[in-house]
């Protein structure tokens, strides 16, 4: 698979990478997750039952209410948080919510990146730069990508060692 | 962003670690979307339950007073949002200590910054609504969404913890709905139907919303037939904010900005939908899928004096089977007890609760609490959010909800 790169307008945060969450939905931490078990839990939503924790979510746009800032500081706190979220469209309380919590994030783009960037492919997204590269598809076996589920991997080792 | 001298100092902890903190974040934020530069603001207004908050919220907000340097209170007049819990019916909906002890923590920190606990999300209605062009930072989507587009006012949607800055620095960065251009219209709607009841207009700000589907999307809309109401207005922009994330919208000949279509560049567009009647009863019809109802519950946004009073005359006569719960402000509600409203609301077996919202109070847990999963509501908002808390919500008319609790079927 030919290397994908993706410039964004808009970026905060760190350099990091993992596994993509894909869907041509929306999101808000009140309104589609269960916060506590770390799933998404609205019926309608593409992402239903899947695990975020870890996952760089790759979503179209913001969705609903503001409280989505004060829980993405909550979740942090918990260690069950998104490591990223990459937009079409954000909202200003995911961003506010982002600066608080530490959580990179990314929007504006010029097309789609819901459908550009397959569900379950690793990706890394650079803030410096504005840029989401997609290191692999579903399942690659490709160096890079291999080196970064490494990466991920002892990530969340360690993150749950920390929680006890 | 560019900084004039008091921010500047600001930043620098000139003016305490306080506003350094909160002008830090604010400049984190004002980056991300190319802000040139900070408006002031005149208010400011604060998501404040602790189901949002969460312990680490609570500890953000007691670490800022913890600073002893005497420079930690608001600079402009800021309140807040509905709290997690009416403390004197916190039983009734199986609320534990430990959520109560959270809400004690928080309203201690909030009052130390200096902050009003106003615990509403109608201040447009109760407190003081903002007026054209004022610029502010208004935390709560259905604030957010009735001050810029009935009242004209400017303001993002502010989380809490930009709120809480912004009432701590006294301004905002200025971008997005702070700037003309945001304000234009991007889709223009025409109505063939204006709806008659609060849950219809709901269910029309849903379907909206849907349609918009984004923050900066502002849609201008025509054929409204006559003036709505202050209360079915704040349904229609609750629920449009609610549904689609939108923070604006005009109606053609109503709002302050688009006395003429042409006031908000709605006549470059084409008319993108045509929404008529059978869109309303569509959505509606959407959430309609049990008979059997556990409880009622009217809230998001919390009930004006008027609402309440179309309430309790719905009440009169009636014995509740199963729970019927009504929400409103610390300001509404003494009016309401005081012009009876309450008792007759709660003579038939409902409960009247204040300074809280439905969705805010850890609803997830009161359904396990109390075994409540198909939930009935006139409010299209409320029914939105709690899909995701683990109910089957439906919606309906007040009267249809009022029957529903006598019979327990929802018909």
């Amino acid at each position: 698979m030919s290397e994908l790169v993706l410039t964004a307008r808009y970026a905060m945060g760190n350099k990091v990478a993992a596994e993509a969450l894909v869907a041509k939905d929306g999101f808000s931490a009140r309104y589609d997750l269960n916060r506590l078990r770390g799933v998404f839990s609205r019926p309608t939503h593409k992402l239903v039952g899947q695990s975020y924790i870890g996952k760089i979510l790759v979503l179209d746009t913001a969705k609903g209410g503001v409280a989505s800032a004060w829980m993405l500081n909550e979740m942090r706190s918990r260690d069950m948080v998104p490591l990223a979220i990459v937009f079409n469209s954000v909202n200003p309380i995911l961003v506010q919510g982002a600066a608080l919590s530490g959580i990179s994030m990314m929007a504006g783009f010029d097309e789609d990146i819901t459908s550009l960037i397959p569900h379950g492919a690793m990706v890394e997204i650079d803030p410096a730069t504005k840029t989401v590269r997609v290191l692999g598809g579903p399942g690659s076996t490709s160096k890079a990508a291999e080196e970064h589920r490494t990466a991920n991997s002892s990530l969340q080792k360690v993150r749950f060692i920390d929680r006890g | 962003m560019q900084l004039n001298e008091e921010e500047k100092a600001m930043l620098a902890g000139e003016m305490g670690e306080v506003a350094q903190i909160a002008i830090q974040h604010q400049i984190m934020v004002g980056d991300f979307f190319g802000a040139r530069d900070f408006v002031p603001i005149t208010q400011a207004h604060i998501m404040a339950d602790t189901e949002s908050l969460g312990q680490a919220g609570v500890m953000w907000l007691e670490r800022l007073c913890d600073v002893k340097d005497g420079q930690h209170r608001v600079r402009v007049p800021t309140i807040t949002d509905p709290r997690g819990t009416d403390f004197s019916k916190a039983d009734d909906l199986g609320q534990r200590s430990w959520m109560l002890e959270l809400e004690r923590r928080a309203i201690d920190a909030f009052v130390k910054l200096g902050v009003s606990m106003t615990d509403t999300c109608i201040n447009y209605q109760t407190v003081l609504a903002a007026t054209r062009g004022e610029h502010v930072a208004f935390g709560d989507t259905g604030v957010v969404i009735y001050s810029n587009s009935i009242n004209g006012a400017r303001s993002n949607f502010e989380g809490g913890p930009s709120a809480m800055s912004a009432g701590l620095t006294g301004r905002t960065p200025r971008y997005g709905f702070h700037l003309d251009a945001h304000r234009q219209a991007t889709m223009r709607i025409n109505l063939d139907v204006t709806p008659k009841t609060l849950n219809e207009w709901g269910a029309l700000g849903g379907v909206i919303g849907r349609l918009a589907g984004n923050y900066w999307e502002v849609p201008v809309i025509e054929g409204i037939s006559s003036a709505p109401t202050s209360d079915e207005l704040k349904h229609f922009g609750a629920a449009m904010a609610s549904f689609g994330s939108i923070a604006l919208f005009h109606i053609v000949g109503l709002t302050p900005e688009a006395s003429r279509l042409e006031d908000v560049g709605g006549q470059k567009l084409p008319v993108r939908h045509r929404l008529n009647r059978s869109d309303i009863d569509a959505l509606t019809k959407s959430y309609a899928v049990e008979k059997t109802i556990d409880v009622v519950v009217f809230s998001a946004p919390q009930l004006s004096l008027y609402e309440l009073r179309s309430l309790a005359e719905l009440c009169d006569g009636r014995r509740f089977k199963i729970p019927l719960l009504a929400v409103t402000s610390p300001q509404v509600k003494p009016d309401a007890d005081r012009f009876g409203f309450t008792e007759r609301i709660e003579a038939a077996g409902g409960t009247v609760m204040s300074g809280m919202c439905f969705y805010q109070s850890y609803a997830r847990e009161i359904a396990e609490a109390k075994g409540w999963k198909r939930l009935a509501s006139n409010s299209a908002k409320l029914i939105n959010i709690l899909g995701g808390y683990g109910y089957i919500p439906m919606l309906a008319s007040m009267e249809e909800c009022v029957n529903a609790a006598e019979t327990g079927e929802l018909k």
